[in-house]
């Protein structure tokens, strides 16, 4: 690279403003894609909540007639209750993360294949690790039962029982979810300040008490996202209802992106304005928690430049 | 270090140590390594109750040969690469475009765009679900894989945009007021000077977009339906349902499906570990 360009007294437009202007050039086609097939759809989706509409011929207004009929539905307070389920139960995996790292973080010969290997559930599909935990949860051969079988307890048909079915899915969900804290928190444990560790072991700090004053406040960065991608992960799960149970038995294990699927694109009918309203409510959960997210990262932002 | 190095315990921690690694690791695994058995098993084991047993002969050869010559699986994996492949390079070219002008310029809404890619990108699907199905209706593109690619775009370049914008944060501001200084263009600056040094992070996120494209469902459920379209996540049903409760195919199909990310996982597992972090820890 030379320097190549003049004095800019007589250089055009685009010279003169290069600085205010190139960003927005830069910005265009990115903010126009997200607009289009992000931004736009959650408000159209909005208006389509107030609407009857089987997606293909004419829409009706009626009002707030959705939500009206939500506040009467059943099966909406299942699905809702089930999303409050998974969201304190997935939250799980951020202490068993931890642990899994503390347990791994350390320096024997081939620690680094452990570490890959026990993070390994997290890249596989949701799909397959449906399926794999469906088997391990059939009443005939799943080797769960078999195990309870050892300790003379009768099989549990955990996914055909309404009382166990989303503990059952949560627990398969849990799996990737734990290993996907382990490794922020492995990347976390990293860098962590040894000369405080040092500093705390001569104050006679050890286990527990080193863990909790010490290195769990180091860690903050770590758990935060390891919070953010869990919530996320939480209102998300979509994909291991699907292929574990369908939403059954009756209905309960759904929850409400599942739900909303269900009304909107299934068998059941193609009812897209009550599908949109179930997903408007999800949609405000979700904005609860994208509001603090949000808001640490200003925080964040303010402090570093 | 935290907890203490294992060579200054005692011992006989240090040997329990050693020994309980493997056991946890095979207990952690354990649903995975049952499918793996469960693939090379011959049918019979499961007609006559041979479930957890040793298998009764090692039917590798054609367990997986029949999942790649006597059903739609190939199919679905090129699908699956087809979608994959394009979603990354759309992403890489646009997000290093937007986290360059978030990253590098001061202007009043710079904050406030950022803040729309970062919510845009954790809302939950389902509320884009029946508008974007709808704007791929519209546009012909329904059941194609340019209609996914395109969503998948544009919903990626949310996440992108943060990871790239705080990436470019981070590089040492001095570069690019020196190239100023010499009168480099602006666009000559994205191009000589940042980008050379976001290879790192191209690289992160290139992997990680593999992973989520390769493993969505729920957008292959709603933008495609048959066999020319449909990627390995939304095939795999299709398959299962062909060979139903024969779990050694299902088994040999899952391992397949599942193989790609896991072999991106393992060549690129610095960057892949790096992107997870959102370049936030490091």
């Amino acid at each position: 690279m030379s320097s190549s360009t003049d004095a800019p007294t007589n250089s055009s437009w685009y010279k003169r403003n290069e600085i205010s202007v190139t960003p927005w050039l830069f910005l265009i086609p990115g903010v126009a894609f997200f607009l289009l097939y992000v931004i736009f759809p959650i408000f159209s989706s909005i208006s389509v909540s107030f609407y009857d509409w089987d997606g293909l011929g004419d829409a009706t207004y009626v009002g707030l007639g959705n939500y009206e009929e939500l506040y009467w539905d059943d099966a909406f307070y299942t699905s809702l209750r089930n999303n409050l389920i998974w969201l304190v139960l997935y939250l799980l995996a951020i202490p068993a993360g931890l642990f899994i790292a503390l347990f791994l973080n350390q320096t024997v010969t081939g620690i680094r294949l452990y570490k890959s290997l026990f993070f390994f559930p997290f890249v596989i599909s949701q799909i397959v690790v449906g399926l794999v935990f469906t088997w391990f949860y059939d009443p005939t051969f799943g080797l769960l039962n078999q195990m309870l079988g050892v300790f003379g307890i009768d099989p549990i048909n955990v996914l055909g029982d309404e009382k166990y079915v989303t503990y059952g899915i949560i627990a398969a969900g849990l799996w990737p979810q734990t290993a996907y804290c382990m490794i922020l928190y492995l990347t976390g444990l990293n860098a962590v300040d040894p000369e405080q560790i040092e500093a705390a072991r001569l104050d006679g700090a050890k286990g527990w008490r080193m863990l909790w004053h010490i290195i769990v406040p180091q860690l903050k960065p770590a758990t935060f996202i390891a919070f953010v991608v869990t919530i996320i992960g939480a209102l998300r799960s979509f994909d291991l209802i699907s292929i574990m149970t369908n939403g059954g038995p009756f209905g309960e294990s759904r929850v409400l992106s599942f739900y909303m699927f269900e009304v909107a694109l299934s068998e059941y009918g193609f009812r897209m304005g009550y599908g949109a309203s179930i997903a408007v409510v999800l949609f405000l959960i979700m904005l609860c928690f994208i509001a603090y997210f949000l808001y640490s990262m200003y925080q964040d932002d303010k402090g570093s430049r | 270090m935290f907890p203490t190095p294992i060579d200054k315990t005692s011992r006989s921690w240090q040997l329990s140590y050693q020994a309980l690694l493997p056991v946890a690791l095979i207990f952690w695994l354990l649903p995975l390594l049952a499918v793996a058995v469960f693939s090379i098993k011959p049918d019979t084991d499961f007609t006559t109750g041979n479930y957890w047993g040793f298998p009764s002969s090692f039917e590798f050869v054609a367990n997986y040969g029949k999942v790649f010559f006597a059903s739609d699986m190939p199919r679905y994996m090129l699908n699956s690469l087809l979608i994959t492949v394009p979603t990354m390079i759309g992403c890489v070219v646009l997000s290093s475009m937007t986290g360059f002008a978030l990253g590098v310029y001061k202007f009043r809404s710079n904050l406030w765009i950022f803040f729309m890619f970062v919510a845009g990108n954790f809302v939950p699907f389902q509320i884009l679900m029946v508008p974007v199905r709808d704007l791929t209706l519209d546009m012909g593109l329904y059941n194609t894989i340019p209609g996914l690619v395109l969503f998948h775009i544009a919903f990626q370049t949310g996440f992108c945009t943060l990871f790239m914008r705080n990436f470019i944060r981070a590089l040492p501001f001095d570069l690019i007021e020196v190239a100023r200084v010499e009168g480099v263009a602006e666009w000559r600056i994205f191009w000589y000077v940042v980008l050379p040094l976001m290879k790192p992070a191209l690289a992160a996120m290139a992997v990680l977009i593999f992973t989520f494209i390769w493993n969505d469902f729920f957008w292959a459920v709603v933008l495609t339906q048959g066999v020319e379209s449909q990627p390995v996540t939304a095939g795999i049903t299709s398959f299962n349902a062909q060979f139903r409760a024969a779990y050694h195919l299902m088994s040999a199909g899952s391992i397949v499906a599942a193989l790609p990310p896991v072999a991106m996982f393992f060549l690129m597992q610095k960057h892949f570990i790096a992107g997870l972090t959102l370049g936030a820890v490091k």
